[in-house]
């Protein structure tokens, strides 16, 4: 019994050695890299990785482990600034990168441009999930503040996606007030004052609005959404597209720092140099992403997407300007929160 | 051992079981490693950044209102938790009945559930569709993603201490001293409030202290039944957590730093109203 224990607990041991090992990089002929994700992205790394393994195969002959760390974006650039060794983060924001780069210096400052259309392979925008039939007659984001509406979303400070929710908010008051800011602040106001609940993180918001039955309408990523009529069953929800939203960049980089110290630079640029070729471009469709490159997917995929006016993060000065602007202590996000408002 | 006699300074052996110097040298340097360097690597964190710029993030109107929520949904747990774990601990001790090992088993749960596993499971039966949210609901009571949410998650995991530190010492008062107050003609509710809570005090105390520590750090279960708005039902453990989303580090210390300090006083505190009512009541032992 007692040498059973203790046989088990060296096999843990030396398991948790070999994971570390593996994460370094030692083991040559098998390579491992990590991708540092956020939350949504599971299903489709999971079929990427499986999909780029295959092919630095038949390409290399070399085999290579492709691990993935998925959570909360912003939890997650953390983690790489506390010295994670990510070789290659898919992340929800550019905020979350610039980080990295700017605390480790293990991102040149000029990541965005390396890769074509600002390092985001696929892009997402925000839409409505409703309850089957739309019993609240939920439209586009006027609605979201009518009486009796409870509108769910996370908490901007904690979930990256919840930001692209806020900004898209924002685009679409904006341009209904005619490019008033002032009218804009308002509407988002009102807006968070019809939301009961803020999750940390989007997963917990979409648990919140489909198990707890909580709130009339959840503000997702559009792929979060797809995902979960497909895993939950049409018959309880549908998709509302609003007229305006926000086209979410969700961007990937090379942490230089690490893969020139693991060796693995090669390999993990092809990884990301994947996710643009016709075989990512397909997989990011068939998990609800818009591809980059619409012609490289299944049309059949890309059908699925409702027309819908994009604005894009420049509109805002860029994640640079709009980061400190609405999300920082104090900032936009924090006044509305305000007692007494 | 002319050296050992000649110094005021030595430890008076406190046992006749030899090994204290090696003892004492171990607690103390596991104590350190453990403890008291990741809490001074805290402290030292924050005191770069000055005492009003501090004392300003410490004030700061949000910052002060979820130490409130934290500290007072803690405190309300941990009253609840005294007076049912005494109860529990009372039929546990007292009582002889089928089923009483898997109950006094079940009493230890929440010591090893996941509070995250914890907190879903109960924000499923609190929030309005659940098995008493939806019970509730009709009444105009909520409990999920308000205030009394995170109460109850508190009273969850808090539950054990109560029942744990108070079991034994109820264990060793004598039935003889009830039998005794009844003799003299005590009733039953002077033998109970006389008699017996007395002596539990201490021991109440304690259990009362570690599930109110317990609860003011909590965070896993909290977070899924809170509602997390802030004013609201935001926690002093999220509003860290936040700071460090927004790579506020000295913010998320300084926070940090003041619970450990709160916590801290209130600990003293209540193991000096234990170690008073411990002599007090106690027969010496």
């Amino acid at each position: 019994m007692r040498s059973n224990r203790l046989a088990g607990m060296m096999k843990l041991a030396l398991v948790v050695g070999s994971l570390q090992l593996g994460s370094i990089g030692v083991a040559a002929a098998d390579t491992t890299i990590l991708n540092v994700s956020y939350d949504p992205t599971r299903e489709l790394y999971k079929d990427f990785n499986a999909a780029f393994a295959e092919k630095w195969k038949a390409d290399t002959g070399e085999t290579v482990t492709i691990q993935t760390s998925h959570g909360g974006s912003g939890k997650q650039a953390r983690s790489v600034i506390d010295g994670l060794e990510a070789d290659v983060v898919t992340l929800a924001l550019e905020a979350d990168i610039d980080a990295i780069a700017q605390a480790t210096g293990k991102i040149p400052a000029d990541w965005k441009t390396r890769l074509e259309n600002n390092s985001a392979p696929y892009t997402s925008t925000i839409v409505f999930l409703v309850r089957k039939g739309n019993p609240k007659g939920v439209k586009d984001w006027g609605d979201l503040t009518k009486e009796g509406i409870q509108v769910i979303t996370p908490n901007p400070k904690t979930s990256g996606g919840a930001r692209w929710n806020f900004l898209a908010a924002w685009a679409w008051a904006r341009a209904a007030n005619n490019g008033d800011d002032g009218k804009a602040q308002e509407y988002v106001t009102q807006l968070f004052k019809h939301v009961p609940v803020l999750d940390t993180g989007a997963r917990g918001a979409t648990t919140t609005f489909v198990q707890r039955g909580l709130g009339d309408v959840l503000l997702a990523w559009e792929n979060e959404a797809y995902l979960s009529l497909e895993e939950l069953g049409p018959d309880n929800f549908e998709i509302v597209t609003p007229s305006t939203s926000i086209k979410a960049e969700p961007p990937v980089a090379l942490v230089d720092g690490n893969v020139d110290a693991k060796g693995t630079r090669k390999v993990a640029e092809a990884y990301l140099n994947y996710l643009y070729s016709d075989a990512g471009q397909k997989l990011a469709a068939k998990h609800y992403y818009r591809p980059f490159k619409p012609e490289l997917a299944d049309p059949k995929d890309t059908a699925r997407f409702a027309d819908v006016k994009l604005v894009t993060i420049d509109e805002f000065g860029g994640w640079k300007e709009a980061q400190p602007k609405f999300f920082a202590d104090g900032g936009i996000f924090d006044q509305i929160y305000k007692p007494g408002q | 051992m002319a050296f050992r006699s000649s110094t005021r300074w030595r430890f008076r052996q406190p046992s006749v079981i030899p090994g204290f110097g090696l003892a004492l040298g171990v607690t103390l340097a596991w104590l350190t490693l453990i403890v008291l360097i990741p809490l001074s690597g805290l402290i030292w964190r924050s005191t770069g950044l000055g005492w009003s710029n501090f004392m300003a993030l410490v004030l700061d109107e949000r910052t002060v209102n979820a130490l409130t929520i934290s500290f007072g949904t803690a405190f309300i747990a941990a009253v609840v938790n005294l007076f049912f774990g005494v109860i529990l601990a009372w039929v546990l001790v007292r009582y002889r009945f089928p089923g009483k090992r898997v109950i006094d088993a079940m009493v230890d749960l929440p010591f090893a559930l996941p509070t995250a596993v914890a907190g879903i499971a109960l924000t499923a039966l609190y929030a309005p569709n659940g098995w008493i949210g939806s019970l509730l609901e009709p009444l105009g009571i909520k409990i999920a993603f308000t205030p009394a949410g995170i109460v109850v998650a508190l009273v969850f995991v808090g539950l054990p201490f109560v029942v744990r530190t108070v079991q034994p010492v109820m264990e060793e008062i004598d039935k003889e001293v009830e039998e005794a107050a009844a003799t003299l003609g005590a009733s039953r509710f002077q033998t109970i409030s006389r008699v017996l809570l007395p002596g539990l005090l201490p021991a109440g105390l304690t259990g009362f202290a570690l599930a109110f520590a317990r609860g003011v750090g909590e965070y896993g279960s909290v977070i899924f039944i809170a509602g997390n708005l802030p004013y609201v039902s935001e926690i002093a453990p999220l509003l860290i957590i936040i700071r460090l989303e927004e790579f506020n580090y000295p913010a998320a210390t300084a926070i940090a730093t003041v619970m450990l300090f709160l916590s801290f006083i209130m600990l003293l505190v209540i193991n000096s109203i234990q170690a008073w009512s411990r002599r007090r009541y106690s027969n010496g032992a």
